[in-house]
């Protein structure tokens, strides 16, 4: 009988697998992965060279039409490797439950991921985020304003917000902050619920779990202008603040200190 | 000062005085002299040679010319005549000789007021005589009557002059007959027909001549001169003294209304705006000082000037460098020249009021149909109409492939100037499929591309496009998105024939959203349940879509992506990818995932088509192919080689009348069956056989034939024969 395991690649290079993960994808008969839901801030090359063996990329309709998975784990063991961690902003529990009704035996090795790490840079308390939210790239028929509403409805009980950032992996395209920022200030227009004003505190996580990553706090006028560098790029939007997170965002991502009062 | 000049002129300060303005068009069945009657009238005001109109149809004219009326390039021609002492401007709006073009007829019926409706003396009422008519009555244009080629009766019939009288009668009461059966009940006594008050004439637009009741009495020649005159071929003497030009213009001046007077009870049913605004008092009162409301009929496409919309300006005044709005189109568009027609040529102007016709150039994205105003706020006019949709369609290559471009941007000019022609880019195949009301239509648009814009061309043989239907109904189908995360469900059942009727007529706005509790009352009028008739938030050809769900999450912001995949799947259905035709779909139920890009296009999109699909399928598709009415009309020794004819093209007669030595007989073919009927029956009867036929909806396609249809365009198309079971659209 095969076997699937999602397998977590965690936020930015090859090397944030676990250890328990780099074993599972070493070791099973046929290694896939997707970067789709998720990107690395590394390519593919670098991953195959870091497990020592072949990793077949497959397309957003693959993964979704599922055959190419579950007919290889109903016959033999079977890794699928994502970005950060696979039950969580990547939703496969669609393809498990269908292993699972197949018979097909499976396994989680979770990595790190974004909702995690984007409230440890900037010291932020995890205790303390409502719902979570993603920024669709604005399309024809189809600009959905509910991650305004959930801001909103997260704020009014002082609780942050994690907004991801719409990702084209087939285009190689990534929303930046700045985009993500300007795609708020029109939903703002649109809505008119004083959400996200010139004096709303925002916060940018740039290239999280990297050597290198940047965290910035401020007003959305200066935050829409800065530079951010390469993706990935994930907003915070503070509720209410603890002193100690105030501090943080202060002493972390360089907020302006006013918020110490 | 030149007689062309002088009119000019005259024109110029006509077009101010209401009073002294006549629109007014021709309708006719084909060859009944319409093209003959223009031009005697264009010649009256002096535009061509007298001794040319008439001798038309001596020319060796090409059948192509013939079927299209006055000209191509002529949108309108205006004239000036003088009744009792005062001079008036009469605009002649061209209307497209063969109901083939039903969009064209009925956008030129818009425009005008009145019509003469030109009947041939020897064949009378004829099907198209009918439909033209129809469509004149619908849109409140009032009739008057040409009885046409009457020489022909004397001297070819050699009917004697009572057998001469009792056609004349036996035609008007044809015509009265109809006339009655359409007419809007307010008009029902006012808008008969009648020798006596002068609203029908007799004449010969060939031979120049024509006579009516007022004129025996203004010159004191009677109906007994006239048929003598014609028997002893002195024709060329009633042209002198009866000129038609002359008659027919009276006749216009005489019965036919102002703009003023026809606005104020035609503006309630061409305009669905609300009468009491400023730009509705405007038209009712053809006020040239209120907002700009003008409905454009026709494009043409000048080697010169590039494209010059021709339309009706019901209200305001259109000038020089006016900055407009064009009905669907965002931005803003300046005008260019104004002009107005004197005869056949464009005169430009500064300002063009209402009432008048305006040719106006710089409107590049106008089509025919369009509203123009000067404010984005005022109403469209109503969307046009189409007594028939396309229904056959071929494929278009150029013949020398540097050509492509060229014929690119010909094919979009051509649907442009004739929006009953539908250009497709194949998705699969890149192949230019073009689509039209007939064969003939085709042939003709065919013709124009290859003579007229210089684009040599090969088509494929003609096909058909059937439509999908449902026959029963589906209880609630669930469609999923591919990422599995969202749900729609639906029901589909067949749309209430009242309700496609009212789509067709284009009594439900496009727009349905902006208009939504208008048509919520509407429909239920029609027998909708009230929830349906609350929920439609989209319509598309002949189908619709409700939303009857209550408090689901997130569905709002997903409602456009549910509309956008619609709109497709009516497109394109289940059964072979041909348009869907007559379905009414229930959105009953929605689970969609919390996060906005977990729901977007690429996952909302096939969940809907899934689910549409799916429940089609289950209520089980067909197709329905559309049919043509036939009228034949054959000596009686010919009648068997007819019915042969008839037989192999799955034909039912529906009734059979004998008239002298002629058979006629009235019938019904799928237009499938009907190709290349035209050469078959003429060598058929040796070219002894009249007859036309004319589009009638859809009926459907036998059941024994159904799979052997299906498998024949899903072949075409690169699809695998047999459609996908319900299962298919499960997963």
């Amino acid at each position: 009988m095969g076997l699937l395991t999602f397998v977590g690649l965690g936020l930015y290079s090859e090397r944030d697998i676990t250890l328990a993960g780099l074993e599972a994808a070493r070791s099973c008969d046929t290694c896939f992965a997707e970067f789709y839901t998720s990107a690395l801030g590394v390519s593919l090359e670098e991953v195959e060279k870091m497990l020592g063996r072949a990793v077949v990329p497959l397309s957003r309709e693959e993964v979704e039409e599922g055959s190419v998975i579950l007919g290889g784990a109903e016959r033999e063991s079977v890794c699928l490797l994502t970005g950060g961690d696979p039950m969580t902003a990547t939703t496969h529990v669609d393809l498990r439950l269908r292993a699972v009704e197949r018979g097909i035996a499976t396994r989680v090795i979770h990595g790190v991921s974004i909702s995690t790490a984007a409230a440890g840079l900037l010291g932020l308390q995890s205790y303390k985020f409502g719902r979570a939210t993603t920024l669709v790239t604005p399309q024809e028929n189809y600009f959905p304003t509910s991650p305004y509403e959930v801001i909103r409805d997260n704020k009014q009980r002082g609780l942050h917000t994690l907004v991801l950032l719409d990702i084209h992996q087939h285009a190689a395209r990534y929303m930046t902050a700045n985009q993500g920022i300007d795609v708020l200030l029109e939903m703002e227009r649109r809505m008119s619920q004083e959400v996200i004003m010139d004096k709303t505190l925002l916060a940018v996580v740039a290239r999280a779990s990297s050597p290198s990553p940047v965290v910035k706090a401020g007003y959305p006028p200066e935050l829409r202008r800065g530079d951010f560098g390469p993706p990935l790029h994930t907003l915070v939007v503070p509720g209410h603040l603890h002193p100690m997170e105030a501090r943080a965002l202060v002493l972390l991502a360089g907020a302006p200190s006013e918020l110490l009062g | 000062m030149g007689r062309k000049e002088d009119n000019v002129k005259k024109a110029q300060k006509l077009r101010k005085q209401l009073d002294r303005i006549r629109n007014i068009g021709i309708v006719a069945h084909i060859d009944h002299g319409k093209t003959t009657f223009s031009d005697n009238l264009l010649a009256g005001a002096g535009m061509i040679s007298e001794d040319l109109a008439g001798e038309q149809l001596a020319l060796d004219y090409d059948e192509q010319e013939q079927a299209r009326g006055i000209t191509i390039n002529a949108a309108s021609a205006s004239m000036v005549h003088e009744y009792e002492g005062q001079e008036y401007l009469i605009n002649l709006i061209d209307t497209p000789g063969h109901v083939d073009f039903g969009g064209d007829v009925t956008r030129a019926m818009r425009a005008v007021d009145g019509g003469i409706v030109v009947v041939c003396a020897v064949e009378g009422v004829m099907p198209q005589t009918e439909t033209v008519l129809r469509q004149a009555l619908r849109e409140k244009v009032k009739p008057v009557l040409l009885i046409n080629k009457v020489d022909r009766l004397i001297n070819e019939l050699k009917m004697d002059f009572n057998e001469m009288q009792a056609q004349f009668v036996k035609i008007i009461n044809e015509v009265n007959k109809l006339i009655k059966k359409m007419v809007p009940d307010e008009f029902r006594e006012e808008w008969k027909v009648t020798v006596e008050d002068g609203s029908v004439i007799f004449g010969s637009s060939l031979h120049n001549w024509a006579i009516s009741k007022p004129y025996t009495e203004k010159t004191g020649i009677t109906f007994k001169d006239i048929y003598e005159y014609c028997r002893k071929k002195e024709e060329k003497i009633l042209a002198k003294r009866l000129p038609i030009h002359e008659v027919a213009l009276d006749m216009v001046i005489d019965h036919l209304p102002n703009p003023q007077v026809a606005q104020r009870y035609r503006i309630p049913v061409i305009w669905k705006g609300d009468p009491e605004s400023k730009a509705g008092k405007a038209m009712i009162n053809c006020d040239s000082d209120g907002p700009l409301a003008i409905m454009v009929t026709k494009i043409i496409i000048d080697p010169h000037a590039g494209e010059i919309a021709f339309g009706r300006v019901y209200g305001g005044t259109i000038h020089e460098g006016q900055e407009v709005y064009i009905s669907g189109m965002p931005k803003k568009y300046r005008t260019q020249q104004v002009s107005i027609m004197v005869g056949n040529d464009r005169i430009p102007v500064q300002n063009v009021e209402a009432g008048n016709i305006a040719a106006i150039t710089g409107l590049r994205d106008a089509i025919a149909g369009s509203t123009v105003t000067d404010q984005p706020e005022v109403e469209p006019f109503e969307t046009i109409k189409h007594i028939s949709d396309p229904v056959v369609t071929v494929k278009v290559e150029a013949k020398r492939p540097s050509d492509l471009p060229k014929l690119v941007k010909t094919l979009r000019n051509i649907s442009k100037a004739d929006p009953s022609i539908v250009v497709n880019i194949d998705q699969e195949s890149g192949e230019y499929l073009m689509s039209g009301m007939g064969e003939l239509h085709l042939e003709i648009t065919e013709y124009r591309i290859v003579k007229e814009q210089g684009v040599d061309i090969v088509t494929s043989e003609p096909t058909v496009i059937y439509r999908e239907t449902v026959q029963g109904r589906a209880s609630k189908f669930e469609g999923k998105s591919p990422n599995k995360h969202n749900y729609i469900y639906v029901e589909v059942e067949p749309l209430e024939e009242a309700v496609q009727q009212a789509i067709k007529e284009g009594q439900i706005p496009e727009n349905v959203k902006k208009h939504s509790k208008e048509v919520a009352k509407m429909l239920q009028e029609m027998g909708m349940d009230r929830d349906e008739a609350k929920g439609i938030f989209a319509v598309k050809g002949q189908n619709i879509i409700a939303d009857v769900t209550k408090g689901i999450q997130h569905l709002f912001e997903t409602k456009e992506l549910v509309k956008q995949s619609f709109e497709e799947v009516m497109d394109s259905g289940p059964r072979a990818n041909e348009p869907v035709m007559g379905v009414k779909v229930r959105l009953v139920d929605a689970k969609l995932h919390e996060d906005a890009i977990h729901r977007g296009p690429a996952q909302i999109i096939p969940a809907v088509r899934n689910a549409i699909y799916g429940a089609m399928t289950v209520a089980k598709t067909t197709l329905l192919e559309p049919m043509q009415k036939i009228y034949i009309s054959v000596p009686h020794d010919l009648m068997g080689e007819v019915s042969k004819e008839l037989q192999q093209r799955r034909a039912t007669i529906t009734d059979m009348e004998t008239e002298g030595d002629m058979t006629i007989i009235h019938g019904k073919a799928p237009v499938a069956e009907m190709f290349g009927f035209a050469s078959a029956i003429r060598s058929a009867t040796g070219g002894r056989v009249l007859w036309n036929t004319e589009n009638m909806g859809f009926e459907p396609l036998p059941p024994h034939l159904l799979d052997e249809v299906t498998a024949k365009v899903r072949e075409r198309k690169g699809l695998k024969p047999e459609p996908w079971g319900p299962e298919h659209y499960m997963g």
